[in-house]
């Protein structure tokens, strides 16, 4: 029995993180190119966290989204175009109608874990404009089982097509994600995704952990290219799952050649587990925060270990990047020194 | 004025945490008086507080008003954006004064260490929101110190407890209006503006955070100015803190504040609450105080 998962590739979207969100517009179009090429399913694109979250506090982009949206959308051809948005960051008005009329196929609304009221409206008006629409709980390690379900079957209420978890942080161990994908499996009747980062070298773990618990969407990217330590390397993903028995209907040879060409043509550095992911994780913070982390941690002479411990301590979530700054100055107040 | 004080009579509309706190700051305030406490539900926790405060109730809502126009002066509008747009085509019609607490921009934007006395001459004022309260302040100094600021941007954490059903739908018309806000009180080309909603036990103090992009920072006269500023709203909101006095970081100015609540009705982490909430009864005590003198008809009451 062959099952299907559906393989989503946010290496434009997540990548941008990896980048100061600084990838031009050949790069957008060379790489959506190739991955339409390679069978790739869904190819997301944007700024790290999403639509209209170009910033000061997370980073301003390059390009604006309406140039990276163009150009995706003339590069793709069979593969579905996707979009990231954050609502209290993204609006409907500004930026999920300029979605729609620029023609992206599947849209990610996502929040924090335990605040999926805030997607209602944003997930209603897409589902009404009949897209695909998909409710996005980031930092799940942050919450219970029983309290993502709830926030999942809220999702489903609101009209998305599937739920996926995100382990933003990279937190999470395979007995996490077993006992919190089953139980939205379980629970749900829209299908279950599972989007992981490196920062522990369990991304590909977790994933295939994610299937075998029912999950039937997968999110990865080549050569992890993403925030922090990366994400669920897509070369590796995609066979491992054909090994176990999935399919994927990506083209095995075209992936290889399109990882080979997106480390040549996206990346200055491919990611890899530094120490700064594993604090990052063991903190439980968002990976997108680690090129700031470093940056103030280094202009107020503090230990960046230390900061990443009292913004987990604080319970600090994603787009809390300012934070950082409060930290640091009050840590080098204190003389630099942490625990 | 001392000894011969005008009290004007309120009536607030919605019965929610931002009208049940402001029934209670109402209450304290020596220039009003709450007179009316009207929503849908009877029964709700915020029509119980009232009961207990002796406030007279009425399940009605705005039709209340309309039933006895003289119940009230001014009337807080603290239901949601779409039902203030309803409300205000009525309560024009009877002169009322109102304060708009949601996110609707119909009204003139009110923020009382900037634009207090100019709002006297509105009888619609709108309180933006609480991150526009919060951080609009400090936007409008960058704005005067500085000879062109290309671009404002606010981020405001607020603790997930904080923030009711009202706040979470209306979060795209929160964004919509603080941007705005913050363009016209800064004069800023372009603006950008962030919530989050941080469920950390024990709950998160509102933090907010400006950041501003201009041709020639001048740190000194803003962290002067920024002080004074804090002062300034202290008066009305005694909770609001400048954490990180201005600097410049990475090309960006930097401004933090955190606001505590004064615990009235809703716990002192809801600060985001308590900050409009003081805003708007700033206002309708600058309206009692000056409603001798403008075309305001006022019952004269002695409390």
């Amino acid at each position: 029995m062959i099952s299907n998962i559906l393989i989503s590739d946010p290496t434009l979207r997540d990548g941008s993180h990896a980048v100061s969100h600084q990838l031009n517009a050949h790069q957008i179009a060379s790489y959506t190119a190739a991955a339409d090429a390679a069978g790739i399913p869904i190819v997301e694109v944007g700024h790290g966290n999403g639509l209209g979250a170009s910033s000061l506090q997370i980073g301003e982009s390059l390009l604006d989204d309406t140039t990276i949206l163009k150009i995706a959308r003339e590069n793709l051809i069979h593969s579905k175009l996707g979009i990231h948005v954050m609502p209290g960051i993204a609006t409907i008005n500004k930026d999920l109608k300029k979605a729609l009329s620029m023609g992206v196929d599947v849209f990610r609304v996502a929040c924090h874990c335990t605040e999926a009221d805030i997607t209602q409206r944003h997930i209603s008006f897409i589902r009404n404009k009949g897209k695909e629409v998909y409710g996005v709980l980031m930092m799940n390690h942050m919450a219970p089982k029983d309290v993502l379900v709830e926030e999942a079957y809220k999702m489903q209420s609101y009209g998305a097509d599937g739920v996926l978890l995100y382990d933003s942080a990279g937190a999470s161990i395979p007995s996490d994600v077993k006992e919190k994908i089953e139980l939205l499996v379980k629970s749900l009747e829209i299908q279950v995704g599972y989007h992981a980062h490196n920062n522990l070298g369990l991304a590909i773990a977790n994933s295939i952990t994610a299937v075998q618990a029912g999950a039937t969407i997968l999110d990865g990217t080549v050569r992890g290219f993403g925030a922090g330590a990366g994400n669920a390397q897509l070369e590796v993903l995609v066979p491992v799952l054909e090994k176990m028995g999935y399919s994927t209907g990506v083209d095995f040879y075209k992936l290889l050649d399109l990882s080979d060409f997106a480390e040549r043509e996206l990346m200055k550095v491919v990611p890899s587990i530094k120490p700064d992911s594993v604090c990052s994780a063991l903190a439980g913070i968002f990976s997108g925060f680690s090129k700031h982390v470093q940056r103030i941690s280094k202009e107020y002479g503090v230990d960046s270990r230390d900061v990443w411990f009292e913004l987990g301590r604080r319970k600090i979530v994603a787009g809390q990047e300012d934070i950082i700054i409060e930290v640091a100055v009050k840590l080098a107040a204190e003389g630099g020194k942490g625990q | 004025m001392a000894d011969k004080k005008t009290i004007l009579n309120v009536a607030i509309l919605g019965t929610g945490n931002i009208g049940t706190d402001l029934m209670v700051k109402a209450l304290r305030s020596p220039f009003l008086d709450c007179t009316l406490f009207a929503g849908r539900n009877l029964t709700s926790a915020g029509m119980t507080k009232a009961n207990s405060l002796g406030v007279r109730v009425s399940a009605l809502g705005v039709e209340s008003i309309m039933k006895d126009p003289d119940c009230c002066d001014l009337v807080f509008d603290a239901t949601s954006a779409i039902d203030h747009k309803y409300h205000w085509s009525l309560l024009e019609k009877m002169g009322k004064i109102v304060i708009d607490m949601t996110p609707s921009r119909v009204g003139e934007m009110c923020i009382p260490a900037i634009n207090l006395d100019s709002c006297l001459k509105y009888k619609n004022v709108n309180m933006v929101t609480c991150g526009g309260q919060a951080s609009i302040p400090m936007a409008h100094l960058i704005g005067l110190l500085h000879q062109e600021v290309d671009y404002i941007e606010v981020i405001s954490s607020i603790a997930s407890r904080s923030a009711g059903p009202a706040t979470r739908i209306n979060i795209d018309e929160y964004v919509e209006t603080t941007e705005e806000g913050i363009k016209i009180f800064s004069g800023c080309k372009r603006s950008k503006v962030m919530l989050i909603l941080n469920p950390a036990h024990p709950p998160i103090d509102m933090q907010t955070t400006v950041f501003a992009k201009v041709k020639k920072p001048d740190i000194q006269k803003l962290n002067a100015a920024a002080v004074d500023m804090a002062r300034q709203i202290q008066a009305y909101v005694p909770g609001y803190q400048l954490i990180v006095p201005p600097v410049l970081e990475n090309k960006r100015i930097v401004i933090m504040v955190k606001i505590q609540g004064l615990g009235d009705y809703l716990p002192k982490f809801a600060g985001n609450l308590d900050i409009i909430n003081c805003a708007a009864i700033a206002m309708a005590e600058e309206y009692a105080k000056n409603s001798r003198s403008a075309p305001i008809r006022a019952s004269a009451k002695n409390k």
